[in-house]
């Protein structure tokens, strides 16, 4: 294991710039996950990181070396491609000793190596099978198994698990999480799934148009996104984005919800990490997740944070645990998650309860968090 | 009233029974004429073409039956036929080692990216769009002692340059391969570079992270999983070879001598010019279980492999 320090990369295509200015520092035997939607660099990035490519400008540090100039082979690097990439003209035991022939370790302990690592993933029945002749999960942790063998100082993953099924991708994200946790080491690891990254991660680094937005330990991605991007990408499903104006009314701040023609509610917004009285009279955008307009919350007797708004259900869309009700407010289609015992029906009048203690202020206009961010 | 709506439904019924009926019918009918021609001309005619073997025809058909005797002549009194046999083993091997191997070097360095990819894929290709005819005349002038290549070089001032591949017997027949090769190479170079490009870009990767060399990475990964690109080269080169007429027509006519002759050529020449159909045939015959001996256990394995695998 490994750290990893990544200063102010930068990597072009022709003209276009993919990479503008990364930089990252990871731990060793951290999880971090890179994770953002498709075309914002975070394959590019990993390569950099693999030496697949090379970078324009910047530093890639493994451990206490800098390796922008050395072979991926020499790196100390191994990688997991989402195609599994495995070798298709040899079977499994020769697929996870290739790497480990070509380093010319002596025979015997290939076999040991071999064997260790087939019994880790319990592929030890497959090691004369072609990977033709394997399923997609088989393939996936032979493709696991090889990267292992090598016992590299940082594990590179590329979207590993886009290529299974549901419920698959389920039962591999556990055992990808179980063995870092018995390996200890470092990996970066690529997906456009926030669930992957929520689940997986020790740290999560969220990219767009080649620049990291935030780089932070799930809950707080999740709780303290930087910015309105970063709001919306993470959480499914995603937070509701209610433009408001902010007004004083009497002595509080706060926002006007319309939810109808003739029904608004005032939301008095006091706490004491956020002070809007800057804003008043301004527009701003006010982030709200779905748990957190509910039918009732726990121990809402008296809770100055928590405010009852009348709604009219426009859709329903049961999950099992909660329903989720879309509701209007100030003409914006809002996603509600209620007890599914209280969910109203489609066109009816429904009570709703609003915590605002976690609610989130955005500008509009620089799209970033206001407040104290965290 | 009721009556004639029933009656009327009656015909519309028959109607569409008949049209389904139709409807089965057609594919059958469709694929009749091309199932009884290829069924008559190719199967009809390679037993018939067996059956003459058996027979004493000279050069009407004589239904005769004489047992192995043109067999007899053919292995043991006819020295024409055992060059022509030595001339298409030396020619298909050659031929088939020599394509492949151009082939998939060109095909290598072309999947370097390189810079006008498109240019060098035509010019490779563009003696594809020629016959064997012409290519065999061409490469006849091309070969000619007094109109060609030596010539051209002699008139350079080299008085001592000789190119005789053409009108030496003993090698006649590589003059041959060595225009095969031209025209073929570029179509096992097309085969060569779509199976390269079908190639997953990141098993390359995986192999370069796992510390192979380029050359490592071709030798032990990608060219072994070109096995089913070979399957195709080999089965039409080879069929290419043993078909081999107008090329060997157009550029030596057999020639010097019968030193190039070839199966196809020699079968060609005692079934017809010389009026020994029977004889003929039975070369045919014997042509034709040569390929069967070769293609049949090919296909076997490799089919056989591939189910597996796949």
């Amino acid at each position: 294991m490994a750290s990893l320090t990544i200063t102010d990369i930068r990597k072009k295509f022709g003209s276009q710039e993919v990479l503008k200015g990364i930089s990252l520092s990871i731990n060793a035997s951290e999880f971090v996950v890179l994770v953002g939607p498709s075309g914002c660099g975070k394959s590019t990035l990993l390569n950099l990181i693999a030496g697949l490519e090379t970078i324009n400008s910047g530093e890639i540090k493994i451990g206490d070396d800098v390796v922008n100039d050395v072979q991926p082979k020499d790196r100390n690097i191994a990688m997991v491609f989402q195609s599994y990439a495995l070798y298709p003209n040899m079977n499994v035991e020769k697929n996870l000793s290739f790497g480990l022939e070509t380093r010319k370790v002596p025979r015997d302990e290939i076999k040991k190596t071999v064997d260790h690592v087939a019994n880790m993933l319990q592929i030890s029945e497959l090691l004369k099978r072609k990977p033709a002749e394997l399923s997609g999960g088989q393939r996936q942790r032979v493709a696991m198994g090889r990267a292992l063998a090598r016992d590299p100082a940082i594990f590179l993953f590329d979207e590993p698990l886009s290529n299974l099924d549901a419920k698959l991708r389920v039962d591999m994200r556990t055992e990808i999480k179980m063995l870092h946790q018995r390996i200890k080491t470092t990996i970066v690891y690529v997906t456009h799934d926030q669930i992957e990254a929520m689940t997986l991660a020790d740290r999560i680094a969220i990219m767009k148009d080649g620049v990291i937005q935030q780089f932070d330990t799930p809950q707080q991605v999740y709780d303290n996104p930087s910015n309105l991007f970063v709001a919306g990408f993470i959480g499914s499903p995603s937070m509701n984005f209610i433009p408001c104006t902010v007004i004083k009314q009497n002595e509080d701040t706060g926002v006007i919800f319309k939810t109808g023609e003739e029904t608004s509610f005032f939301i008095p917004i006091k706490r004491t990490d956020l002070s809007l009285t800057e804003w008043i009279d301004k527009d701003v955008i006010i982030g709200v997740r779905p748990e957190q307009i509910a039918s009732g919350f726990h121990l809402q007797e008296g809770n100055k944070q928590i405010h009852e708004i009348m709604c009219t259900v426009q859709v329903l869309e049961p999950t099992g645990p909660d329903t989720l009700v879309f509701v209007n407010i100030n003409d914006t289609k809002v996603t509600c998650r209620v007890n599914p015992l209280d969910a109203k029906q489609p066109g009816e009048n429904m009570k709703l309860m609003v915590d605002i203690s976690k609610v989130l202020v955005f500008d509009p206009d620089t799209k970033m968090r206001i407040g104290n961010v965290a | 009233m009721g009556k004639e709506t029933s009656k009327a439904n009656d015909k519309k019924l028959r109607n569409i029974k008949f049209r389904n009926r139709l409807g089965n019918l057609i594919p059958k009918i469709m694929i009749a004429p091309t199932f009884t021609v290829s069924l008559v001309c190719v199967y009809g005619f390679i037993l018939w073409t067996i059956w003459i073997s058996f027979t004493s025809s000279k050069i009407l058909p004589k239904y005769d039956f004489v047992g192995f005797e043109q067999y007899n002549i053919l292995f043991t009194q006819e020295p024409r036929w055992w060059v022509a046999s030595l001339n298409l083993f030396i020619f298909s091997g050659l031929f088939i080692a020599i394509c492949i191997a151009l082939g998939l070097t060109l095909a290598i360095f072309i999947d370097q990216r390189l810079r006008g990819e498109g240019v060098f894929r035509t010019i490779y290709l563009y003696p594809m769009a020629l016959s064997f005819i012409v290519t065999g005349t061409a490469w006849r002038w091309i070969m000619n002692p007094s109109l060609g290549l030596e010539r051209l070089v002699q008139q350079l001032g080299f008085s001592d340059f000789t190119f005789r591949l053409l009108v030496e017997s003993n090698v006649a027949i590589y003059a041959v391969v060595i225009a095969a090769v031209w025209q073929s190479t570029g179509f096992m170079f097309a085969l060569f570079i779509a199976g390269l490009r079908g190639i997953d870009n990141s098993i390359i990767k995986a192999a370069q992270i796992d510390g192979a060399s380029l050359k490592k990475i071709y030798l032990r990964i990608i060219i072994p999983s070109l096995r089913p690109v070979f399957l195709s080269a080999v089965i039409i080169l080879l069929h290419l070879s043993i078909k081999c007429f107008d090329l060997v027509m157009a550029l030596t006519s057999g020639g010097p001598g019968y030193s190039t002759d070839m199966p196809a050529t020699f079968m060609y020449a005692f079934a017809f010019n010389r009026g020994r159909l029977a004889f003929g045939a039975a070369s045919a015959v014997i042509m034709f279980i040569t390929v069967m001996a070769i293609i049949i256990p090919y296909l076997y394995t490799e089919l056989k492999g591939t189910r597996n695998a796949r």
